[in-house]
């Protein structure tokens, strides 16, 4: 056999590892990639909302807005207090209800309610919202956002589990929901 | 003596690295390299050294988990000894490299060091750039308090916006629906093994090709930079006029690296470590989140961006400049390297600085912002209230309890959203603040439904009154024709 020979099946040896390897990356990166998107595929198989209930309706006098917290519907024990989330509750008429997220449209900092002059402020850059939850002015493009409520025994229920952001289809549509309502 | 000789010798015999190191500490440099402007890369490896063992310090101690960070670095602070110390080191060691970082590279560009053959050592520092600002931004969140959670929150609302995928985006973000444990824990991983693999990886590069290159001579007016001729040239200045980088240029890195390390270490004694602020718990909504100070420039842009603009221009702004940076020495990769014949180099310095310079002095005050207790912790001046009427006395209530003075000042004192109103009455007549109050409009919300007319008169009143002595309020010439002669105001 010559040199040459020799040399060549080596360089096919070496080809032959080099698929091999490439195959087995191909299988390994699979269960990779899949384990980096967990949160995404989580969302898309099971959806991280559920009804969650904020008390009982005495709570919430009519016409006024308060500050109600719910413990976030998936959560782990490291979570910490992060797993405890606050909404706005305004009581319309004691049959209609709003609940607005605390997080601005604009970029997610905690609204604070104002009772005296009835408008959301927000701290960051100058947001603010009228009562009921649509923008009245600074860089906000769009009104709070809302979560769906439903009331079952007294009780105030809201469909919530993930933080609302401006890019969210759900957030826009419960947003565009209420403002009709 | 002797033994320490054998020592070296047998190492070496194994090791054959004595006579590589030898020949790159005393490879020559163009003569004028060795100057203090020349020192800024290695200050800023001598504080990514500084970094990575104060790093390593903390973690230690501190506990990556949503529930226990806050308390960990409370222990860090008030429980370990000295940890307060390591906590300010490290803290303030960050905020001396970003500086260090961005001052190394005005003075390379500034010495039009990315022209040929340089560019990729250019490229790779950008990339250097960004993951010291990844660094930044993911420590920030680590010093797990109220800022962290909500700058979370705001990085998570400008992923969203990215279309098609934001909302995937947020939840790869977050690591899952909300801001909690899982988020922390992907922000560690990316703050202690992923972006420190990487800077280790860039410095790598970036210091092999500046052996590799050499180092930027002193650029002289009138001596271009040409593909053809410059590495022959770049010989000359350091075969023939060159100097040993070590000790000629070093002894100037050496001293001003034990500077800065001073430096940080005086600031972390005098100033102390960063926070944390308040706990994180989301239902404390009473905070004002504020990111840390290199990106307050950044927090100060987004309240002033246009809201139709605003999603453009964060998505493809921050695009259009990391390629811009990257691309610079391909498009400008020959010509003047000096800064006094590259006026549009040396503008852009300042432009750029100025803006940045400018925004993050905003950011420091804010004045976007409605001052949230001034209503209630800003008296109305008591020159507004001598000798008014009870209506206007009246009307200076309704100012101070509808919280007109969170985005209104008087006397210097107040919200800065809306216009000062010390003298609103010179600028609009009563019809004209009747309709901005019921109406609102440029940028002011409407509050028709919130005051009642008798509140509307009062509060018009007490704004009438608000003009000098001297100059007389705006009035409505037309109306006052129509009125009758009486209401017209002699001249």
């Amino acid at each position: 056999m010559s040199a040459e020979n020799n040399i060549s099946r080596r360089a096919a040896l070496v080809k032959l590892g080099l698929v091999l390897n490439g195959i087995v990356g191909a299988f390994l990166a699979v269960p990779i990639v899949r384990y980096l998107l967990s949160p995404v595929i989580r969302e898309k198989k099971l959806g991280y909302e559920s009804w969650l209930s904020l008390g009982g309706l005495e709570q919430f006098p009519a016409g006024q807005t308060r500050l109600a917290t719910y413990k976030n519907p998936v959560v782990n024990v490291w979570d910490g207090e992060t797993g405890d989330i606050a909404c706005w509750v305004r009581n319309v008429d004691d049959h209609t209800f709003q609940v607005f997220a605390v997080n601005c449209a604009h970029l997610g900092c905690p609204v604070r309610w104002f009772p005296q002059s009835n408008l959301f402020m927000c701290p960051c850059h100058g947001g603010a919202y009228y009562q009921d939850g649509s923008r009245a002015s600074g860089p906000p493009e769009r009104g709070l956002f809302q979560y769906h409520y439903k009331i079952e025994d007294g009780k105030l229920l809201i469909k919530a589990g993930e933080m609302p952001t401006p890019g969210q289809p759900v957030a826009k549509k419960a947003g565009e929901k209420m403002t009709c309502a | 003596m002797r033994m320490i000789q054998k020592l070296a010798n047998w190492l070496d015999l194994r090791l054959q690295l004595g006579a590589p190191i030898r020949e790159t500490l005393e490879h020559p440099v163009p003569r004028e390299t060795a100057s203090w402007f020349y020192v800024f890369g290695s200050a800023a490896l001598t504080c990514f050294m500084l970094q990575i063992v104060t790093g390593i310090l903390l973690a230690l101690i501190y506990v990556p988990s949503a529930g226990e960070a806050w308390s960990s670095l409370q222990t860090l602070n008030h429980g370990i000894s000295l940890g307060w110390f390591i906590r300010a080191l490290h803290g303030w060691g960050s905020n001396f490299m970003v500086a260090i970082v961005l001052i190394h590279m005005v003075q390379v560009f500034l010495f039009g060091a990315y022209k040929f053959p340089r560019e990729l050592t250019w490229m790779v520092g950008v990339l250097l750039l960004l993951v010291t600002l990844g660094m930044a931004f993911t420590g920030q969140v680590l010093r797990f308090d109220q800022d962290a959670y909500w700058g979370l929150g705001i990085g998570a609302s400008i992923a969203s916006r990215v279309p098609v995928v934001g909302p995937w985006a947020v939840n790869l973000m977050l690591g899952g629906p909300i801001i909690a444990g899982a988020t922390l824990s992907r922000f560690f991983a990316l703050h202690v093994f992923v972006i420190p693999g990487l800077l280790i990886a860039f410095v790598g590069v970036h210091l092999l090709m500046v052996l590799k290159l050499g180092i930027n001579e002193w650029p002289m007016p009138g001596r271009v930079v040409r593909r053809a001729t410059y590495l022959q040239e770049y010989h000359e200045l350091t075969h023939k006029q060159g100097e040993p980088f070590v000790p000629n240029a070093v002894w100037k890195d050496i001293l001003f690296s034990a500077f800065i390390l001073l430096s940080i270490a005086a600031c972390a004694v005098y100033f102390g470590p960063f926070g944390p602020g308040g706990q994180p718990d989301p239902t404390v909504i009473q905070t004002s989140p504020r990111p840390d100070f290199f990106f307050l420039w950044l927090y100060a842009l987004l309240s002033f961006l246009p809201p139709s603009a605003e999603t453009p221009i964060l998505l493809i702004g921050p695009a259009v400049g990391i390629i811009g940076l990257l691309v610079l020495p391909l498009v400008a990769g020959e010509g003047e390297k000096s800064w006094k014949r590259r006026p549009i180099a040396v503008l852009t310095i300042l432009l750029v600085a100025v803006t940045l310079g400018t925004l993050t002095h905003l950011a420091e005050h804010t004045p976007w912002s409605p001052v949230m207790n001034a209503w209630s912790g800003e008296p109305i001046p008591q020159e507004y209230l001598q000798g008014r009427t009870a209506l206007e006395r009246r009307g200076a209530l309704v100012f101070q309890v509808k919280q007109c003075h969170n985005c209104h000042s008087l006397d210097d004192k107040g919200g800065q959203r809306g216009p000062a109103l010390d003298r609103v009455a010179l600028r609009l007549t009563e019809d004209q603040l009747i309709r901005q109050v019921i109406q609102g409009g440029g940028n002011m919300p409407a509050y028709g439904k919130n005051l009642s007319p008798a509140e509307t008169t009062a509060l018009v009143a007490f704004l009438e009154t608000l003009h000098p002595t001297n100059q007389k309020p705006a009035r409505n010439a037309s109306q006052a024709v129509a009125l009758g002669a009486s209401e017209v105001s002699p001249r």
